[in-house]
């Protein structure tokens, strides 16, 4: 595993133009996430973070600044190569998990290869998607459709799908949103477990609570950052979900 | 590099909507099938017409009695009785080149046969006419050379005559009345099916012309004469002999129109194909349109599709897609539909004239060229068509894209 910093931004502007109107989203932003860090990026609607995820998940170029990925100069880089940095070292999670309708949990985990430079055979895909399935907790469900899949095993493919091509980073734009609070904090070990195995995540969360699971959060307002500080009292996923347990079994009875 | 993969990516998205894809398909199997069996009956009739054309007789020029342009007036073919039988012997003796001639006459009138009577058509010829026209009998034998010089009564009558009157029974050796004339049926002619016009060839009754100008048509002239010429290449020079010879014959002075057409079998035959190759053509483009329509069918759908799976087409660019490969899964899937559904209408196109050949007895010729044609031009019709929406899709931003609902 390598170490340093696998994502920095220097003095990072993003400059939206809409007719005569400037709207300044990212205003400066200096940003360094080390290897294996779990970064939650806060901040009110407006604040710019969504902006910057979107740089961050190379979806967009800052208008100006300069973005480092795994120590390569991505901010000038046209469509087609930041496709391909997308599909090499980035994952991403969305808040409505945004997989394929009428399609298997395992035919939406093998989309990331099919755009990757590796040529797979037909049984390659299968094992590869299958295995990273059944590290999210969903063997035996390859071969379910989205709508057969509740909203947790929906975003735990869709993490799966982030985790196929063996990311440098997680990006997770509110991962949480569409779930409740019990799927919520189960996708929240989710990303606990893997960021125990060395996985760098970035995820977008409005919530402070969800923040809590992560060890870092940087909190934006007005398109700058206002805040980054390390969670100091950080919840554990799995002594939340004992918590929530006997409440449910309580219910049961 | 990517084809394959785009190719998978491709089908595994018209899998996800088989009713769409299916009900999209259609349009351009219905296109195709339609041109496929409209070429089909085009080409069947000029083929049909061409057969017919050639069973006139190889090398055969006709002499009509009467010109279509008599001054001023317009008797038509056959219309004044000007052309004697001296005239036919007269080209027989005559003008080089020729290997038979057939004095024509025809007429219609009742013909029957025990408690069985039919409305046909009486032809009187000379003994050569069955061989100018390449016409074999199915059984029996032909009136002879003999038999027209002592105007015998005896015919050879055609299959549909034959049936009218005698049913399965055979007819050879059996007496047909003709106006009241007993006349000996020595043979049966092989079917020849409709002509040109429409006629049934076969509904028909063959006699000597010396024997139907005496006892069915009356008359001392002819409505036409078939010659027949040995050599191809003598016909224009045998036509031009004709013509000055039946000028001569008639005292016509130059200056003066002739009081007869002549007409040689290839300008009759071009004259007939090229109104089925219209026809074929105007068939083909009529068919060509419901093509076009379905074209449009697919690039409506694509577009539909395009703005439906916006987001898919997001999540596929966040994952790694470039533009060209959304570009190509959008072309392959709208190229897919097209040539799918060409290949389904090619089959039921040629299932479509099958069955218009055996129900209504239209001739129908398909051709592999055609159905090359065919099958390239619905491919041709999905790139064209799915070109659009391809690059719609190609060129979405996939941050907007992600968020679509």
């Amino acid at each position: 595993m390598k170490n340093g910093e696998v994502v920095k931004l220097t003095d990072v502007h993003k400059t939206y133009r809409t007719g005569d109107v400037e709207v300044q989203a990212v205003r400066g932003v200096s940003l360094e996430i080390q290897r294996g860090e779990f970064v939650a990026l806060m901040g009110a609607s407006g604040s710019g973070k969504s902006t910057l995820m979107n740089i961050l998940g190379c979806l967009d170029r800052p208008t100006s600044g300069r973005y480092l990925l795994d120590d390569a100069d991505v901010s000038a880089l046209d469509r087609d190569r930041l496709a391909d940095i997308r599909n090499h070292k980035l994952g991403f999670v969305f808040q409505s998990f945004n997989l394929l309708p009428r399609t298997s949990a395992r035919e939406n985990v093998e989309l990331p290869l099919l755009y990757g430079t590796h040529r797979l055979t037909h049984a390659q895909l299968r094992e590869k998607a299958d295995a990273v399935l059944a590290s999210v907790g969903l063997a035996g469900r390859e071969d379910h459709h989205p709508s057969q899949l509740s909203g947790g095993q929906q975003q735990r493919v869709a993490i799966a799908r982030a985790l196929v091509n063996d990311p440098e980073v997680v990006l997770a734009d509110e991962p949480t949103g569409n779930l409740d609070s019990r799927t919520s904090v189960e996708i929240m070990g989710i990303f606990q477990q893997l960021n125990e195995r060395g996985i760098t995540i970035i995820m977008v969360t409005h919530e402070q609570d969800i923040a809590a699971y992560a060890r870092r959060n940087v909190v934006m307002r007005d398109g700058l950052i206002l805040n980054d500080f390390n969670v100091t009292r950080r919840l554990d996923a799995a002594t939340e979900l004992a918590k929530i347990a006997p409440i449910d079994s309580q219910v049961q009875v | 590099m990517r084809i394959g993969s785009t190719l998978n990516i491709a089908l595994r998205a018209l899998r996800r909507n088989k009713m769409r894809s299916v009900l999209t398909a259609l349009g351009i199997i219905i296109g195709v099938a339609a041109v496929i069996a409209m070429v089909g009956i085009g080409n069947g009739a000029k083929a049909q017409v061409e057969a017919q054309i050639a069973s006139l007789g190889q090398n055969v020029i006709l002499i009509f009695s009467g010109s279509t342009t008599s001054s001023g007036i317009r008797t038509g073919w056959g219309g004044a009785g000007t052309l004697k039988i001296e005239d036919a012997e007269a080209i027989r003796r005559e003008v080089p080149g020729v290997v038979a001639v057939s004095e024509e006459v025809v007429s219609t009138t009742q013909v029957a046969a025990g408690n069985q009577n039919w409305f046909t058509r009486i032809y009187g010829e000379s003994a050569d006419y069955l061989d100018i026209r390449q016409w074999a009998l199915a059984d029996g034998a032909p009136f002879t050379a003999q038999d027209v010089r002592s105007a015998n009564k005896v015919c050879v009558i055609g299959r549909t005559t034959s049936s009218q009157i005698y049913g399965n029974d055979d007819p050879v050796g059996q007496i047909i009345r003709i106006k009241n004339v007993p006349f000996t049926i020595t043979g049966i002619l092989t079917p020849k099916g409709l002509s040109t016009q429409g006629v049934d060839q076969d509904d028909i009754v063959i006699m000597p012309y010396t024997s139907a100008m005496k006892r069915v048509v009356g008359g001392t002239t002819l409505r036409n004469i078939n010659v027949q010429i040995g050599d191809g290449r003598q016909i224009a020079a045998a036509q031009q002999q004709i013509i000055s010879l039946l000028r001569q014959r008639h005292n016509i002075r130059p200056g003066r129109d002739d009081d007869f057409t002549v007409r040689n079998q290839q300008e009759i035959a071009d004259a007939a194909t090229a109104t089925t190759a219209v026809m074929t053509v105007l068939l083909g483009s009529i068919a060509g349109v419901s093509l076009v329509v379905g074209g449009i069918g697919i690039m409506n759908i694509m577009l539909v599709s395009v703005t439906e799976r916006t987001r898919e087409i997001g999540t596929r660019i966040a994952v790694g897609a470039h533009g060209s490969d959304i570009l190509m899964q959008f072309l392959i899937e709208a190229v897919t539909l097209s040539s799918v559904g060409g290949v389904i209408g090619i089959i039921f196109g040629i299932g479509a004239s099958k069955i218009l050949s055996s129900y209504a007895h239209w001739p129908t010729l398909i051709s592999l060229s055609s159905i090359i044609v065919a099958f390239m031009f619905s491919a041709a019709v999905g790139i064209f068509f799915g070109f659009y929406p391809a690059r719609k899709a190609a060129a979405l931003d996939p941050i907007e894209a992600l968020r679509y609902e």
